[in-house]
């Protein structure tokens, strides 16, 4: 047993999520990822039974990881009790712990993420919030949404939200003294320093690729990242 | 009696779902995309004479954080164990989430504490640190569609239409959707469990509908948060919506239910791209399949404006529906603010039908 696996064995999801695979695929056949990409839960579970470092760590380097959407159905149908989805979320803290989520197209979206939800749940209490949730950025979200944007204040009003203001209801403004906590959790728990260390290991890769990267979003790395895909993703490469 | 057999298997599923006074924390997704379902989840828990209090100082539980790996299980805990320090303040022990991904979170953090106590311990420390607070667990958690779903027969004896056809007298054919997080991690933790969900059936089956099995019925909708979030990823997201689509469209659904507050908006969002991307429409003669969240649903059952319930700002057009269960509705009162002054009208799409 090398010491990346010992690393793996001490989050508690990755304890709890891998008991003994006899490798049936159930959860491949189950799995919306595995329809999509080239992505076998069953596989990434036997890699892991092989507690093998080397191949650890090219799996915490690749973009394998970042496949799975935890939507946990796996977890639901293995008959020996393994969960994929709960492994795959401590894979991709030890990938983040120790920088390796640069080395995939995959990976480096992490600091995509964490400058959008990561930045919202600080600055307003919210993974989500409608003013950065652009049509430009979300086409998908149609006519409705844009026409809601464009709005937001009056159609937040018109549907009983209390939209930026104070008390309680739909996207209120959450007082100061309650998000200073919530950064307060963040230093003390680890969540800062996962923070720190997306930015950190982010810069080096961007320079390391000759991309431009300063600290918002308008720029070309967090571009690059947001949009490239430059692999087939979907099938054996 | 002991149980045997079915009975006993099937009692494994029940769930114990708290009657009166409960501490609600909201939905950073429902909040943004169906702000009205929250504000008719209250209006009809008054009217049944129940007592839910929210605090203004509660936040998001961090679980889009937490499924898209940027925020650490131990911080997603201490957020957890904030929100149920605030519940504790305030004198609850009943704990009612909005959100799927928070239920789902709530749970697996309960469970792991049950099954480790020292991270519960380590929880407890890294909360008086960073914030000075104590908290007791609720003694019953659960999602709001789990209270809907105990009220369902509350609702149908007050409501003043039901899911019929007022032209044919036939049932609405509605398909439910879950929401991966209800119960697949935790099945006894579900109304009915992960393989057959009872939760919004129950509610469909009281109101009138009837509910209809399609091969794809248990997919996920595809939202796979980093899946969706970065835009280079959502072929991920429509390609998982669609695969559903097409298989409930042979059995002519007229409604989708939803549980998730996610799962309405893909299920809405991506009928939209679909049709933009290839011409293909869901629903009868250009329409979508109308999506609603089960508070929307128990809203028109109780007779609530459909442009109160905030049912304007979904991308499908819910009309077709109304019409066959013979609420009224204004359409010149779609597109209003609070004043009644006209806002604008959405742009129509190429090809899904719009009103």
């Amino acid at each position: 047993m090398g010491a990346l696996y010992e690393k793996l064995r001490q989050d508690i999801r990755f304890v709890e999520g891998l008991t003994a695979c006899l490798n049936c695929g159930t959860c491949t056949a189950i799995c919306p990822a595995a329809e999509f990409y080239n992505y076998q839960p069953r596989k990434l579970v036997d890699i892991l039974q092989t507690r093998d470092d080397e191949k650890l760590m090219e799996l915490l380097k690749s973009d394998t990881i970042w496949y799975c959407g935890e939507c946990m159905s796996c977890v639901t149908r293995c008959p020996r009790n393994n969960a994929p989805g709960l492994l795959i979320t401590a894979l991709r803290s030890l990938s983040q712990e120790l920088g390796y989520f640069v080395e995939s197209e995959k990976g480096r979206q992490q600091l995509a993420i964490k400058r959008t939800v990561g930045h919202w749940i600080l600055r307003y209490g919210y993974c989500l919030y409608p003013s950065q949730i652009t049509p430009e950025n979300h086409p998908e979200q149609g006519p409705v949404w844009e026409w809601e944007f464009q709005n937001i204040e009056k159609v937040m009003e018109r549907l009983g939200a209390n939209y930026q203001k104070a008390g309680p209801g739909v996207l209120r403004a959450i007082p100061q003294e309650d998000l200073d906590e919530i950064k307060k959790i963040f230093d003390e728990t680890g969540g800062t320093a996962r923070f720190e260390k997306i930015e950190d290991f982010s810069k080096q890769k961007a320079e390391e690729m000759g991309i431009q990267l300063d600290d918002g979003l308008q720029n070309d790395y967090i571009k690059h990242i947001y949009t490239a895909v430059n692999k087939d993703h979907t099938t054996e490469s | 009696m002991k149980p045997e057999g079915k009975r006993q298997i099937w009692d494994e599923y029940q769930k114990d779902i708290a009657d009166d006074n409960y501490f609600y924390v909201r939905s950073c997704v429902r909040q943004n995309f169906f702000p009205g379902a929250e504000k008719t989840f209250l209006r009809y828990m008054k009217q049944l004479g129940r007592n839910v209090f929210e605090n203004p100082s509660h936040t998001t539980c961090s679980g889009i954080g937490y499924h898209s790996d940027i925020v650490p299980f131990e911080t997603a805990m201490t957020m957890v164990a904030r929100q149920f320090a605030l519940m504790t303040e305030a004198g609850y022990e009943n704990f009612v989430t909005s959100c799927i991904t928070s239920f789902g979170l709530y749970t697996e953090i309960l469970e792991t504490w049950e099954h480790f106590p020292k991270v519960e311990e380590q929880t407890r420390v890294h909360l008086r640190n960073a914030t000075g607070r104590e908290f007791l667990k609720p003694k019953n958690l659960a999602h709001a569609s789990d209270v809907t779903f105990k009220l369902r027969k509350e609702i149908a004896d007050a409501g003043r239409y039901r899911l019929v056809n007022q032209d044919t007298g036939e049932p609405i054919r509605v398909v439910e959707h879950i929401g991966c997080h209800y119960s697949r991690m935790f099945p006894n933790k579900g109304v009915g469990g992960a393989e057959y969900p009872y939760v919004l059936v129950g509610m469909i089956e009281e109101w009138g509908g009837e509910v209809i099995d399609y091969p794809e019925r248990r997919h996920c909708c595809g939202f796979g948060f980093r899946q969706y979030l970065v835009k280079a990823n959502r072929g991920y997201s429509v390609s998982a919506s669609k695969k559903k689509f097409d298989s409930m469209k042979p059995y002519k659904p007229e409604l989708i239910l939803t549980n998730c507050p996610g799962c309405p908006m893909f299920l809405d969002r991506w009928q939209y791209a679909i049709s933009e991307m290839e011409g293909t429409t869901y629903g009868e003669n250009g329409q979508g399949i109308p999506v609603m969240t089960y508070e929307e649903l128990a809203g028109l059952i109780l007779g609530y404006d459909p442009w109160d319930l905030g049912l304007q700002v979904h991308q499908v057009p819910v009309e077709p529906l109304l019409e066959k269960m013979g609420i009224p509705y204004d359409p010149e009162k779609k597109f209003l603010d609070i004043d009644g002054n006209f806002i604008g009208k959405p742009k129509s799409p190429s090809f899904l039908k719009f009103y």
